[in-house]
């Protein structure tokens, strides 16, 4: 288990519950009062630390290494899946991951930024940041979803576009803005939901869709905090206050109407108990895919359009000394 | 006799340039640091006479360029942006903005321009590089919004002219959200099968690229621009080496196939008038 340095004080009782259970099997007298005693006590410490998350804390928890990724949700939730690959121009990228799968007897595509599970996995899935080929690879799959009138469902999890070379030699920008136009025009149902990291264009490449969600532990925004940081700070060191200025937090994103809903997380967040917040995210995709299935091809398009219209804030000058002035 | 003898190279400077020169009648280029007259320069479409570079130059003097006899029209000028996030950095956000109305004299980064070019209607949206870095927020995405319904009703083309350094920070989700609005709105743009020429100028980058920059029926760019969606400095620190001369370039981006062409500013106002005339026969 990985403990946030937040999380220090259940990290503590840990360790105690483990000593009382070594003492437990040397000495074979039953500590059992102990340690529920303490089982209680990690409980509550749990729930007084994760009911007030700060945002930085928070941004943590969407990072923890032992969070549930794409894969792990898509294969849980699916009675079947059938992984696809390649964007059929130029390779497979390993960061982003697709294809379809049954759930509850539908037939859903899903499309998902994908992280390592260990030090190894995470380099050959590149940290979750995908190359152009990658939001190319998902456009393809969300046509052929388009193609046999299935319904897409997009989990985001990157720390952002990768920012390499190659990348830009490929159209790293292109990819992703042809995305965001094409997503606009799918006559299918699409639902995104944010797992973990939502990170500026990179996220937003598999972003546009009818309804978008997050999971209580995790954020959106136009940057990170540690990118934004070192350009509006001129060092890597403010990160936090980056992160509060960024108001990145399914709160803060649901109260200027940008998101849908909040999907609650299990106390101590996502990975604490995966196998819990996979079924609460089945049982939310599941809702959401049944109510967007009401609506005309048409009705979808224009309301995805009128969506994205709405978000923006801005002054309306009246008078003509406001204008000149 | 060593020390009277110059070690660098270079830095002896010609009389000519050293000559104080009074503002407004002479420019110094910024690449080639030559001084040339302003008239000269104007005549030139505001590039160095002597090494045809592209200096930065605002909304209004692309209008003045496209539109016939520089007339032109100036549309939804009454946004302004407002601080919702309450951000601050090194300054407040409300600051940044007030001061960037101060020195630029402008009320953002983009301005939208109507008129006729070539005796045809066409609507124009320039961004302005002096507003927070052409960075866009939500008055930027708004007005390229308002731009493509202008031109739906007006059955006009339209061309958008970026020059930005991408998204801006402080507008945080809402500036990313320009992204999908401004795509959003190119649909219908596209669905009322009406032109869109993309150019962009020096520089282009971020979000600015990855949403409606890169989405032109004509992605077109001024020579020597930098055009790229992460900056040299992101890429640098990424892969832990140099780039390579001319990476980002426009050039490099016609070579990898992500522009249709490159246009000397000189000819671009024939350029577009021909290429919209093309479209309508």
């Amino acid at each position: 288990m990985t403990f946030l340095d937040f999380e220090s004080p259940i990290a503590a009782l840990v360790e105690e519950r483990e000593k009382l259970k070594q003492i437990e099997l040397r000495s074979g007298v039953s500590m059992s009062d102990k340690t529920s005693e303490i089982e209680t006590k990690i409980k509550e410490k749990q729930k007084e630390l994760y009911s007030n998350l700060t945002t930085w804390q928070r941004i943590q928890v969407s990072r923890h290494p032992e969070r549930p990724y794409s894969l792990f949700y898509i294969e849980f939730v699916c009675d079947s899946f059938i992984e696809l690959f390649g964007d059929r121009h130029f390779k497979d990228d390993k960061a982003m991951v697709g294809g379809f799968g049954s759930l509850n007897g539908e037939t859903v595509m899903f499309i998902g930024n994908q992280k390592g599970v260990n030090t190894k996995m995470r380099q050959y899935r590149n940290f979750g940041m995908a190359n152009p080929e990658g939001y190319r690879k998902a456009l393809r799959l969300m046509k052929l979803a388009e193609k046999f009138n299935k319904p897409i469902v997009t989990l985001i999890d990157t720390p952002g576009a990768f920012p390499g070379e190659e990348a830009e030699q490929r159209g790293q920008g292109e990819a992703i803005a042809r995305n965001l136009f094409e997503m606009v025009n799918l006559k299918v149902p699409v639902l995104c939901i944010v797992i973990g990291e939502g990170a500026s264009g990179g996220a937003l490449g598999i972003g546009i869709g009818d309804k978008l969600l997050m999971l209580e532990n995790t954020w959106y925004s136009v940057i990170s905090p540690e990118s934004c940081s070192s350009i509006l700070w001129r060092s890597w060191e403010h990160k936090e206050k980056a992160a509060n200025a960024l108001k990145p937090t399914p709160n803060d994103l649901f109260k200027y109407k940008i998101i849908d809903g909040i999907v609650k997380e299990p106390c101590g967040g996502a990975h604490s108990n995966p196998q819990e917040m996979a079924k609460t995210l089945k049982k939310t995709i599941h809702k959401y895919l049944e109510e967007l299935k009401a609506q005309t091809p048409e009705e979808r398009i224009e309301n995805r359009i009128n969506k994205f219209s709405k978000i923006g804030v801005y002054e309306t000058l009246q008078t003509k000394e406001e204008i000149q002035g | 006799m060593s020390w009277w003898k110059r070690i660098r190279k270079g830095v002896e400077t010609s009389t000519s340039e050293k000559k104080e020169a009074p503002d407004g009648v002479w420019h110094q280029c910024t690449n080639c640091k030559k001084a040339s007259l302003v008239t000269e320069m104007k005549a030139h479409a505001y590039t160095c006479p002597l090494c045809n570079h592209h200096e930065k130059i605002d909304a209004d003097d692309y209008f003045d360029l496209i539109f016939d006899k520089s007339i032109w029209e100036e549309k939804f000028s009454n946004l302004v942006p407002v601080d919702t996030l309450e951000f601050a950095d090194l300054k407040p956000y409300k600051q940044r903005i007030h001061e960037a109305t101060v020195n630029s004299g402008l009320k953002e980064a983009m301005r939208v321009g109507y008129g006729k070019a070539g005796g045809e209607n066409l609507t124009i949206a320039a961004m302005d590089f002096r507003f927070i870095g052409g960075s866009m927020g939500s008055v930027v995405g708004e007005k390229i919004a308002f731009a493509i319904d202008w031109a739906i009703e007006n059955k006009s083309p339209l061309l958008i002219i970026s020059k930005s350094g991408g998204a801006r920070m402080q507008e945080s989700a809402f500036s990313l959200m320009q992204m999908a609005k401004t795509s959003a709105k190119l649909t219908q743009l596209a669905n009322a099968k009406l032109p869109y020429i993309s150019l962009l100028t020096n520089p282009t980058t971020g979000g600015v690229t990855a949403s409606f920059a890169m989405l032109g029926d004509f992605n077109i760019a001024e020579p020597g621009a930098l055009i790229g969606f992460a900056g040299p400095r992101v890429i640098e620190e990424t892969i832990k080496k140099k780039l390579p001369e001319g990476f980002q370039t426009s050039e490099f981006q016609l070579e990898n196939g992500f522009l249709d062409f490159i246009v000397d500013r000189k000819q671009l106002r024939d350029k577009i008038i021909t290429l919209l005339d093309l479209l309508k026969n």
